[in-house]
């Protein structure tokens, strides 16, 4: 049997979908979070259904590529019952789809979110009644805490079981506009919007987007997100580091590096303590408070806030999600540009954000620039970031003609984020850094290993020798500078082996680590987004895209290279 | 008196008459549920010609200028 969810945007879908099948589908307070659709084989009542979440959409023709998911795939997969999420505080919107939904020739049940929400908004809402006209069962359901997910599934069953019994509700034209007009009737007859209380969180807003307060605002949120990230990481990071750097000295009394096999468990050990020492210590915050921001519904915010900013490099509000995934990891970034209409708008929004630094190269920042220079030159790194960011959007923009149409996005309520969610969402990225990146790390570490031992390192170093020379970096970073391409953070981690020392700044000067940080944070991006950028956009986009990371990271790194005179 | 969107004044309902631009802001429009004959109004503009927020039945949605002038309105 085969279930699907579908509703409108952001009306709690993979919430609903990741009660059921564990975490698998991301989810956050703003709309596009799901871009396409996820499925899972779940147990329900003892038997085995495919589920599937599907993206959210206002109508079944939509015109973005993550809404035409929805409609295709109801079009292409034996759909047994479709379950029709619907946000309980706004009825009217959401039981446009529903009608549509009515006229398919498929069993259908609503299921009613928010439920907890409605309470707060004082909405008296008459299930049984809208029940009665629609034709369908709606099971009233909370997602966020689980509630009446059972009994939704037990009425899906049925519902699959039995077929479509009863006549459904069919009093209107099958145009947008009809079923509009037939929907605000149906919410007007079965809504009662009751005396509404002013509450704290709509007096949210009149600070957070405010004109002048809520850019102060967004500045104090950016800044304590990462003076968090980077007072957890320095908590964690040094003591780890001493503890492995011991362990590794200890092994190494008992290893022969002089020969192959100790090289290779050499490498391999660097590369698991990396992983523990480097990488999570600062990774794990990030990734939490990320998930907060997008939770509570914030990203919206600076949506409508950064918009005549974005105008100005050619995007409107909107893409500032792309943007702000992209300190996460550039590959959910550049999927979440399907949100947008315009592929002029596409391909931009996806070039930019692989100039985002993301968490793996956040790594390479806060240990590099952060440790050795100091936490302000960190943030200035980020500072330069976005200026170049901004530079290059600007420069797209005369390159290629505009057509942008203006921005439309709905504002989500305040929400306030369930640990659960938040915490399965950060575990759910890390795993993907356990499963997928460590082996990688581990790998590279060990090859760079063999590479030295059998000494063709040199050829690599000489290869990329123009543009370290250039840079006034030694010759050694080269074999880094490679492989960071497989992960970035292989940058910082190859660095210790190929200098043949774990304390960089007895290597490297401090300009030179600045420079080498900036080179990495610009160059090309990682393998894993590169296959993202030729999926989304195609092979030849995926080449200029790379061309200009590496003009935009020698003249970025050029740039560094004589402020670090100055240091 | 028919005017566009973003000449109304903050929190001066208005009914949405037409959409301007042709069947793509029309469509665009429909999509996120907003239709003529809708009541709308600006509750909060952006600084530096940034976007509206503006309330249509009990929603609030996210503008630009540029689409808020393609929609004509009749002020209450």
């Amino acid at each position: 049997m085969r279930i699907a969810l579908i509703g409108r945007p952001n009306c709690g879908k993979s919430t609903l979908f990741n009660q059921v099948a564990g975490y698998k589908a991301e989810t956050g307070n703003f709309h596009g979070t799901t871009v396409t659709y996820t499925e899972s084989k779940v147990r329900v009542l003892g038997e085995v259904v495919d589920l599937v979440d599907l993206p959210g959409t206002y109508v079944l023709g939509g015109s973005n590529p993550a809404e035409k998911v929805s409609h295709d795939y109801l079009g292409d997969h034996p759909v047994d019952v479709i379950i029709n999420v619907i946000d309980a505080t706004f009825l009217a919107q959401s039981l446009e789809l529903t009608l549509e939904l009515l006229r398919l020739d498929k069993p259908v049940l609503l299921a009613m979110n928010m439920m907890d929400e409605v309470a707060r908004l004082g909405i008296k809402l008459d299930g049984p009644a809208l029940e009665k006209e629609l034709g369908v069962r709606i099971v009233p359901v909370v997602a966020s805490k689980g509630r009446g997910i059972k009994a939704l599934f037990l009425e899906a069953k049925r519902a699959a079981e039995q077929g479509i019994l009863q006549p459904r509700f069919d009093d209107f034209q099958d145009d947008p506009y009809s079923r509009h007009k037939a929907a605000l009737q149906l919410s007007q007859r079965f809504a009662v919007q009751g005396q509404r209380t002013l509450s704290w969180r709509d007096r949210l807003d009149d600070i957070f987007l405010h004109p002048a307060y809520g850019y102060v605002a967004l500045a104090g949120v950016l800044l304590l997100f990462f003076q968090a990230v980077y007072g957890v990481g320095q908590l964690i990071e040094p003591p780890l580091l001493a503890l492995f750097d011991s362990l590794i000295t200890n092994l190494n009394t008992y290893i022969d590096t002089g020969n192959l096999l100790g090289v290779l468990l050499n490498g391999v050990l660097q590369g698991v303590m990396a992983g523990f020492a480097i990488v999570l210590p600062y990774l794990f915050p990030f990734l939490l408070g990320l998930g907060f921001l997008e939770d509570v519904g914030y990203l919206p915010r600076i949506a409508f806030l950064m918009d005549s900013l974005m105008h100005r490099i050619g995007l409107h509000g909107k893409a500032i999600v792309p943007f702000i995934l992209g300190y996460g990891c550039n590959v959910p970034a550049i999927m979440s540009t399907r949100t947008l209409e315009d592929s002029r708008e596409r391909f931009i929004a996806a070039a930019l954000s692989t100039l985002v630094p993301c968490a793996a190269r956040l790594v390479v920042v806060f240990g590099l620039v952060a440790f050795y220079l100091g936490p302000l030159y960190a943030f200035g790194l980020y500072l330069l970031n976005l200026f170049i960011i901004a530079l290059t959007g600007r420069i797209l923009t005369r390159l290629l003609p505009e057509n942008t149409p203006g921005m439309i996005l709905e504002m989500p309520p305040y929400r306030i984020p369930t640990l659960r969610a938040v915490a399965n969402k950060a575990w759910f990225r890390i795993r993907e850094f356990i499963v997928e990146a460590w082996p990688t790390l581990i790998f590279g570490s060990a090859a760079l290993g063999l590479l030295v031992f059998f000494d063709i390192a040199k050829y690599f170093n000489w290869m990329v020798r123009p543009i370290t020379w250039l840079l006034d970096l030694p010759a050694e970073v080269g074999v880094p500078l490679i492989f960071g391409v497989l992960r970035k953070e292989l940058s910082l981690i190859m660095l210790g082996q190929a200098l043949g020392n774990n304390d960089y700044s007895a290597v490297l000067s401090n300009a030179q680590l600045f420079t080498f940080t900036v080179f990495v944070v610009f160059f090309v991006p990682c393998v894993a987004t590169l296959v993202m950028l030729k999926r989304e956009l195609g092979s030849r986009q995926m080449v200029w895209v790379t061309l200009i990371t590496i003009i935009i990271a020698m003249g970025a790194g050029l740039a560094a290279r004589i402020f670090g005179l100055l240091l | 008196m028919t005017q566009n969107l973003d000449q109304l004044n903050l929190n001066q309902w208005a009914v949405i008459s037409q959409f301007k631009g042709g069947d793509k802001v029309h469509q665009r429009m429909t999509q996120h549920g907003i239709y003529p004959g809708d009541k709308v109004r600006i509750t909060r503009a952006a600084p530096l010609d940034g976007p509206f927020l503006v309330e249509v039945s009990g929603r609030e949605i996210i503008i630009g200028r540029s689409l808020a002038h393609k929609i004509l309105v009749e002020a209450e």
